[in-house]
């Protein structure tokens, strides 16, 4: 194993270590709290495959995390399948949504791309909103049928920590892999990886099926997590929110929008103590990064450093 | 001379504009063959039409007596015919390493490896590559930060990754000094006889075609106008008129 490779697996085997520890803290708010940005750092991770990845821009994301929510609340409350079966389901079924989407989306490039994305994001909405009789419309779906070991909040939490860890370790194999690596080249020029024997087209789609299907997972997580699915969960804005995670944290590192995740989430839970206009808060972190933290959290920190051993 | 690539009657208009018109060309085995014409000529469409970037309007392209028209560019590549870009065109934000790394894992077929950790594969062979371009100490280096010479050296590292036995150099001297010329043609006569290769080119450098190929051919307004030895190119007529007699009047 490489030197790098060899850092990353102990320091992410020291922070999986930290968190299993949360609960041992003794507060509720805090585990829930952890729980909460756990499932929202995996939906930001799988938002970057697309983004930071392939450098492709989606405007549409929450849709695949809603689909996983849905088809995961629906298959074990109205159709009363165990959680083996209505997860693993759920997350196919965010795929092949994507797979679909995305059969579209990659025929085009760039604001065309996005702009498609963002049409199906709104299209997954306008039909939770609207078919009542299975998604209950803009009651939400509510009354999850939660099996009995993750039916409290303890139980709850270290399966989503299980859950979340192996995702997040698959998917930077994938970030790592040929694949990964072929996908830096399509997203630095795509002309190029044609000409090297690239199917560029397919490349996207193929990472556009695993940034949904991860996304799935997150929101079938979310969806027992709140014993509910809210048609709010399919909306623009939260693929919105999701993108400015992954921004936050930064774009060009494989945690970097994990920890862009624990951090919005946390602001946003923190100043809607105090305020309503997150929003406002929301809009200024936004124009904080787009103007001063183009790389992000990591990207900054990686400049400090940086200019940190040169003085040295 | 048994011939690796032909078009024939190639034709591509623009919106009515016609960028080539009925050009039939080939390359032999290990030949060197340059296009030359005034800028705006049809060259970079031609390319663009042999390796599958462009769609034909008529006639036909083929590749080792097998026809490709049609054919989508990663499968042209897979199939032997490499090209290279007027352009820089290399990826900025990887290092000089994956650069070739990425070229060798797609001609390998492994682009859809999602699990297989893509940093320990063709190493080896990606150091070779640099080695043979002159690269070796600029491995690590973000390919982006190279200066514009060693850039035009690894996109030939690139190009060279998938075992043409056919390269297309669209403008392989363009933006260079004349010392980094000298040094790039010297690399290129190198690898293309080393390796046996059949080169089709283009090129501005009047001095660097007369002196390296082994056939030129001519286009103007997009057709085909003289094909032959570079000693019969300056006593053509037509040529003399549309063309060296010009600007260029070096040749």
């Amino acid at each position: 194993m490489q030197t790098g490779y060899k850092t990353t697996f102990w320091i992410s085997c020291a922070i999986v270590l930290l968190l299993l520890l949360v609960p041992t803290l003794g507060s509720k708010y805090l585990i829930d709290l952890t729980t909460e940005i756990l499932i929202y750092a995996l939906f930001a991770l799988s938002l970057n495959v697309l983004i930071g990845y392939s450098g492709n821009i989606s405007f549409g994301h929450a849709a695949y995390f809603a689909i996983g929510g849905y088809s995961c609340a629906i298959l074990l409350t109205t159709y009363e399948l165990p959680l083996i079966i209505s997860m693993p389901a759920a997350i196919i079924l965010s795929g092949l949504a994507a797979a679909f989407v995305g059969y579209f989306c990659v025929k085009l490039t760039d604001i065309y791309f996005a702009m498609l994305t963002l049409a199906f994001g709104m299209l997954v909405w306008a039909v939770a909103f609207k078919w009542r009789a299975v998604t209950g419309g803009d009651d939400g779906f509510v009354g999850v049928n939660v099996p009995a070991f993750i039916d409290n909040r303890y139980g709850f939490f270290y399966f989503t920590l299980f859950v979340v860890t192996v995702s997040a370790a698959l998917l930077w194999l994938i970030c790592h892999s040929a694949f990964g690596r072929t996908l830096v080249a399509v997203r630095e020029n795509r002309v190029r990886a044609g000409f090297v024997g690239v199917n560029t087209t397919r490349l996207r789609h193929t990472a556009f099926v695993v940034a949904g299907t991860f996304a799935g997972i997150a929101g079938s997580l979310f969806a027992m997590y709140n014993r509910g699915v809210y048609v709010e969960s399919a909306f623009w804005t939260e693929s919105g929110q999701v993108l400015i995670m992954a921004l936050l944290g930064g774009l060009y590192s494989f945690f970097g929008p994990a920890l862009g995740a624990a951090v919005l989430y946390t602001l946003q839970v923190g100043i809607n103590q105090y305020t309503e206009y997150w929003p406002v808060v929301l809009g200024i972190i936004l124009l904080i990064i787009l103007m001063f933290l183009p790389d992000g959290i990591i990207g900054l920190a990686q400049k400090l450093r940086s200019q940190f051993s040169r003085k040295a | 001379m048994e011939t690796v690539l032909q078009t024939d009657q190639a034709t591509k208009a623009f919106e009515g504009f016609v960028a080539i018109n009925n050009v039939s060309i080939d390359l032999k085995k290990g030949e060197k063959h340059a296009i030359i014409g005034p800028n705006g000529a049809g060259k970079t469409t031609l390319f663009n039409l042999i390796t599958g970037h462009l769609s034909l309007d008529s006639g036909s392209v083929s590749f080792e007596g097998k026809d490709i028209t049609g054919t989508a560019p990663h499968r042209i590549v897979k199939l032997g015919l490499a090209r290279s870009f007027q352009r820089i065109n290399i990826y900025p934000r990887m290092t000089v390493f994956e650069n070739v790394q990425v070229a060798l894992i797609a001609r390998d077929g492994r682009s859809f490896h999602l699990f297989t950790l893509g940093h320990s594969l063709n190493r080896e062979e990606s150091a070779e590559l640099l080695e043979l371009v002159g690269l070796s100490d600029e491995a690590e280096e973000m390919a982006g930060e190279l200066a514009y010479g060693k850039q035009k050296q690894l996109e030939l590292a690139i190009s060279l990754a998938s075992n043409p036995r056919v390269l297309l150099l669209d403008e392989p001297t363009a933006g260079m000094s004349p010392a980094e010329t000298v040094e790039a043609i010297k690399l290129i006569e190198e690898i293309t006889e080393a390796r046996g290769l059949a080169l089709l080119f283009t090129e501005h450098d009047m001095g660097v075609v007369f002196g390296i190929s082994d056939r030129i051919s001519v286009l103007h307004h997009g057709e085909l106008i003289f094909s032959g030895p570079p000693d019969h190119v300056r006593e053509d007529p037509e040529v003399r008129r549309v063309y060296l007699g010009q600007s260029h009047g070096a040749a």
